[in-house]
């Protein structure tokens, strides 16, 4: 159909906020792809809550036809990507389905974390970059020293790099041209056997499982027999397509075109991202390099606060799942909340944005505990456990040591903050690696810091102690040994399996004396004194009494009275029988609930 | 168990009445009674007496009551006159037993020498003194309009005027007041030598001034504080003076009759506005709006708002709930049985806050009632056989 050297395939990459989603959308305008008046804002964000949070958490693909000022029409194959720590593994499959991309800066805020893990991940992919300075209407924007923050990381000359503003417009004609010129078409062999990328699928309702595919080599038809490499499944390609964004149903896509794809299929879990489609009767002998599957690296256990709705939470974690297939869960009981699931996040947004769907578009009412990694327990016979709750942390007597998962962070920062991210750092057992002056005054920063330590505040630590100058993103590291002990929170003798935590061990007394003080103050008063306590192993770390309850009496009972006081005291026991009982103490869900939501 | 509380179970096989006197100076900030002020409608009061009388007149008949119960709003606002139409009305529809109760509800600036007197020749042998504290700071934060002087002297009164049975009301817990001031509060008491001593905790009440101010930010009562005064109170109270109930204490033999046949679930009629009365089983209660109850009841009405009729079960249960209030106990029955045979039972047990003694359910810990009553109240009926 086209001849690949009129083909543009790209991404644009970017720090959040600093526009990809309202470039993206001056993209299509200037295009064509969409009339203005059809024009919403951030149209390539699908979800409610991208549009609501502002992030993008699902790669897009859409089909630009671009007249160039050669005469030309060109095909722009725009690969959205998400612009979220938690999704980076999602940005470099994006990557692997484009020649080039867009590096894009706001021009008042510089060059930052995520700018520059991008930047590397786009740099080790082996694309052409084409970097551009944003928001150059904003009366704060600096478009010549950020200029040079993008030259410090990528050389280059200042004519290099293109000046827009996404909001007015100005600027996008030049960077379309730019697109052309200086992006290389892809470079894929016209006869060979089919080889085409799966970038991302997602399931669909009505038509089943839909993959994001990138031909590489060859060309695919509709009709014709595929195999996925990796899963050696085989299947007819019943539809392709592309976008444009809403979908044109296409006869082939050839050579270097991105597009959809559509078999048999109906299960994503029979689907893996990143796999090669081949043609099912001339396949190819090798699939293209693939990429990992992430892995989870943040642990919750999610229960309803009604009991009720156990099943239906199961319900809405496999759906959600059919688009998500990073999310994991399993069931999980526990004595405080009752039945919920364990369930394992890419990272801290990753689970904040799943808790919020299953709670808006499934209107479930949750309770989530304190975020967990994964820990190594070794024990003393040699052997490894795998620790996903502190639950499952094997007794003192058998176990030899345990190891906490690190992270590598990379921190940017204005120069004056230096001291104080290093103190944060250093308060959350980070050790410090290399330091860079991109300019005089912004540095970045390489620390190596324990997961566990990154996944509570730390983001929101560094951003009030820099006053939100200082932008981080981190990425796996390796398992090493750490003092770490597990605090249980005993109620009257008889342990809270929800408040468990597994902390360094400097950091015990802190999180038991927090935890007992809490539940003190949220746990009424009993017919006895009800010891609340913390413990590492049987050494009591530290305590609080409830104090038994005094007087739970109405003065007065007149005649005039009884039928009210018997009501009210009838309502009052069914108040209580939503109580759980924690050996013999009545707590009611709300005290457990809030306990955990302080953290908040 | 001493035979009093024998006697005491008797009270249900007693006939009481409970009336009405709606009209208060002005409303107390902690007050959700059915209250009018007095000072908004003055006029009302004669008509509000005769519609008393044809309500009593209205009630089908009954045989001598053992006690009679002039409650408020503040009966004592009444002249003797009108005192008097209420007990021929009553007298004349039942009969009035005798040696029965009669006993008003009187705050203290109402309650001089010869009113006192005069309500004495009526026959009214028992008053109960809405004394609340002898403390002048406490009276001002609880809103009354007497001071300590005029509580003192309205003991005194009684006394002098021949009443059998005299009642000092109290009321713990203000806050602001401190565990010195109740204890003089209750020293004062006793030195004047009452009969009966009511002692209650400030409660909360909703809708109520007090309630609002306590939302509002204003100090609320303290359940240690409460629980601090009454333990004080118990230790205080010399040994003439018996805890018959959470919140009573009685001279032996001078107990308020009339309550004890409401604690016994036994009957009494309620006459007046937002009167309650029990009946053949069935307890009824009255509208609580002035205009509607005049109205009904010069239409010949009975001023009916609710009934409520409970099945043996239930009414088993309100009967231990209500028993459960009294220091002796209550005959355990089936409900108290089923108690005593709960998990929640045995929890009680075990904590030392109830007993099963000689067929009594006995609540060790009064200040723990309701928690107990709870439970009770939530009992499923246990299978026959
Ligand atoms: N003034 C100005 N604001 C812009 C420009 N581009 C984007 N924004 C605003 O910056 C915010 C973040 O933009 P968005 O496209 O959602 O960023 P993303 O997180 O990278 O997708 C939004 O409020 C946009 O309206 C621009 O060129 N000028
Ligand atoms: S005097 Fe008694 S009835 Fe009247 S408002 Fe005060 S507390 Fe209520
Ligand atoms: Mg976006």
């Amino acid at each position: 159909m086209s001849d690949q050297t009129r083909i543009r395939n790209f991404s644009i990459i970017a720090h959040i906020d600093h526009g990809k989603s309202t470039l993206a959308d001056r993209l299509l305008e200037a295009t064509g792809a969409v009339a203005e008046r059809d024009m919403r804002e951030q149209l390539l964000d699908t979800m409610d809550i991208e549009r609501e949070r502002g992030i993008t958490i699902k790669a897009n693909a859409v089909r630009l036809e671009y007249l160039a000022n050669d005469g030309e029409v060109y095909t722009l194959n725009l690969i959205d990507t998400p612009g979220h720590v938690d999704f980076s593994y999602e940005v470099s499959r994006s990557l692997a389905a484009c020649e080039g991309a867009l590096l894009l800066v706001d021009a008042a805020q510089g060059v930052e974390a995520q700018t520059l893990a991008n930047a590397y991940l786009a740099i080790d992919s082996g694309l052409e970059i084409i970097p551009v300075v944003n928001k150059i209407d904003l009366p704060s924007a600096e478009p010549e020293r950020v200029a040079a923050e993008l030259l410090g990381i990528l050389g280059g000359s200042q004519d290099d790099v293109v000046q827009v503003s996404a909001k007015s417009g100005s600027g996008i004609p030049d960077l379309l041209e730019v697109i052309v010129k200086r992006l290389p078409p892809p470079s894929g062999r016209e006869v060979a056997p089919l080889r085409a990328m799966v970038f991302d699928s997602y399931y669909d309702t009505y038509r089943g499982v839909v993959c994001s595919i990138r031909v590489v080599d060859g060309a695919i038809a509709k009709g014709e027999h595929v195999r996925f490499m990796a899963t050696d499944l085989a299947d007819a390609a019943d539809e392709i397509g592309v976008l444009q964004p809403e979908a044109l149903q296409v006869e082939n896509l050839a050579t270097g075109e991105v597009g959809y794809l559509i078999t048999g299929v109906k299960e994503i879990d029979l689907i893996r991202v990143g796999d090669t489609v081949t043609d099912a009767a001339y396949p190819a002998t090798e699939g293209l390099p693939g990429y990992q599957e992430p892995k989870p690296m943040v642990f919750s256990g999610l229960f309803p606060t009604d009991g009720d709705e156990f099943e239906r939470l199961r319900e809405a974690l496999d759906k959600l799942r059919l688009n998500d297939s990073s999310l994991v869960y399993q069931p999980e009981t526990s004595r405080a909340l009752g039945f919920g699931f364990r369930c394992g996040f890419l990272g801290l947004l990753h689970m904040e944005i799943v808790r919020e769907r299953l709670e808006r578009e499934y209107d479930l009412d949750l309770v989530a505990t304190a975020p967990s990694v994964e820990y190594e327990a070794h024990l003393t016979d040699g052997s490894t456990v795998r620790v996903r709750s502190p639950q499952d942390l094997p007794d003192a007597q058998v176990l030899a040591d345990i190891s906490e998962p690190f992270v590598k962070v990379m921190i940017i920062t204005p120069s004056e903050y230096v001291g104080t991210v290093m103190e944060l750092v250093q308060q959350r057992r980070g050790r410090m690696g290399e330091m860079t002056y991109l300019t005089p005054e912004r540095v970045e920063l390489h620390y190596e810091v324990p997961l566990a330590e990154i996944v509570f505040d730390f983001f929101d630590q560094l951003k009030s102690r820099t006053r939100g100058y200082a932008s981080m993103d981190y990425e796996p590291g390796d398992y090493r040994l750490s003092d770490l002990v597990r605090v249980n929170i005993l109620l009257n003798g008889v342990p809270v399996d929800a408040f468990s935590s597994i902390v360094h061990k400097e950091r015990a007394y802190r999180y038991g004396r927090a935890m007992v003080e809490r539940l003190r103050k949220l746990i009424p008063r009993q017919l006895f004194d009800v010891p609340v306590q913390a413990a590492v192993g049987s050494r009591i770390i530290a305590r609080e009494t409830i104090k038994a309850q005094r007087k739970d009496v109405t003065a007065k009972c007149y005649g005039g009275d009884i039928t009210r006081k018997r009501k009210l005291l009838e309502r009052q026991k069914e108040g209580k029988r939503r109580m759980k009982m924690v050996g013999q103490v009545e707590v009611p869900q709300e005290a457990f609930i809030s306990a955990l939501r302080i953290d908040e | 168990m001493s035979d009093r509380s024998v006697a005491v179970d008797e009270a249900a096989g007693e006939r009481a009445a409970y009336i009405h006197i709606p009209f208060c100076h002005r409303r107390c900030p902690y007050c959700d009674f059915a209250v009018v002020d007095l000072e908004e409608e003055p006029a009302v009061v004669d008509r509000y007496v005769d519609a008393l009388a044809t309500e009593i007149a209205l009630e089908p008949e009954w045989a001598p009551l053992h006690a009679i119960n002039l409650g408020g709003g503040t009966p004592s606002v009444l002249a003797a006159g009108q005192i008097e139409r209420v007990l021929e009305a009553l007298s004349a529809r039942f009969g009035i037993a005798p040696g029965a109760e009669v006993s008003i509800e009187a705050n203290p600036e109402d309650w001089t020498r010869s009113h006192a007197a005069s309500l004495r020749r009526l026959g009214v042998n028992r008053v109960s003194l809405g004394v609340q504290s002898f403390d002048g700071d406490v009276l001002r934060s609880l809103g009354r309009n007497h001071d300590p002087r005029m509580a003192v002297a309205a003991v005194e009164n009684s006394s002098s005027a021949g009443y059998e049975n005299v009642n000092v009301d109290l009321i713990f817990g203000t806050p602001g007041e401190s565990v010195a001031s109740w204890c003089e509060t209750v020293a004062t008491a006793v030195q004047l030598d009452a009969r009966h001593l009511s002692a209650y905790a400030l409660t909360v009440e909703r809708g109520t001034a007090l309630s609002r101010a306590i939302r509002a930010g204003s100090p609320a009562p303290d359940e240690d504080d409460l629980a601090d005064k009454y333990e004080e109170l118990v230790d205080m109270l010399p040994s003439r003076l018996i805890h018959y109930e959470v919140s009573n204490w009685a001279e032996a033999g001078s107990e308020c009759r009339y309550n004890l046949t409401t604690w016994a679930q036994g009957e009494y009629l309620g006459f007046g506005l937002g009167a309650h009365g029990h009946r053949d089983g069935v307890r009824r209660r009255n509208v609580r709006r002035l205009d509607v109850y005049l109205s009904s009841i010069e239409e010949k009405r009975r001023p009916e708002a609710g009934r409520e009729q409970l099945d043996p079960w239930a009414r088993d249960k309100e009967r231990v709930f209500l028993g459960l209030r009294r220091r002796d106990g209550v005959r355990a029955g089936r409900a108290g049985a089923a108690l005593w045979d709960s998990e929640a039972g045995r929890r009680f047990a075990r904590a030392g806050v109830v007993d099963l003694v000689a067929g009594r359910l006995v609540v060790l810990e009064p200040l723990l009632t309701d928690a107990v009553a709870r439970e009770v109240l939530a009992l499923a009926e246990p299978q026959a056989g």
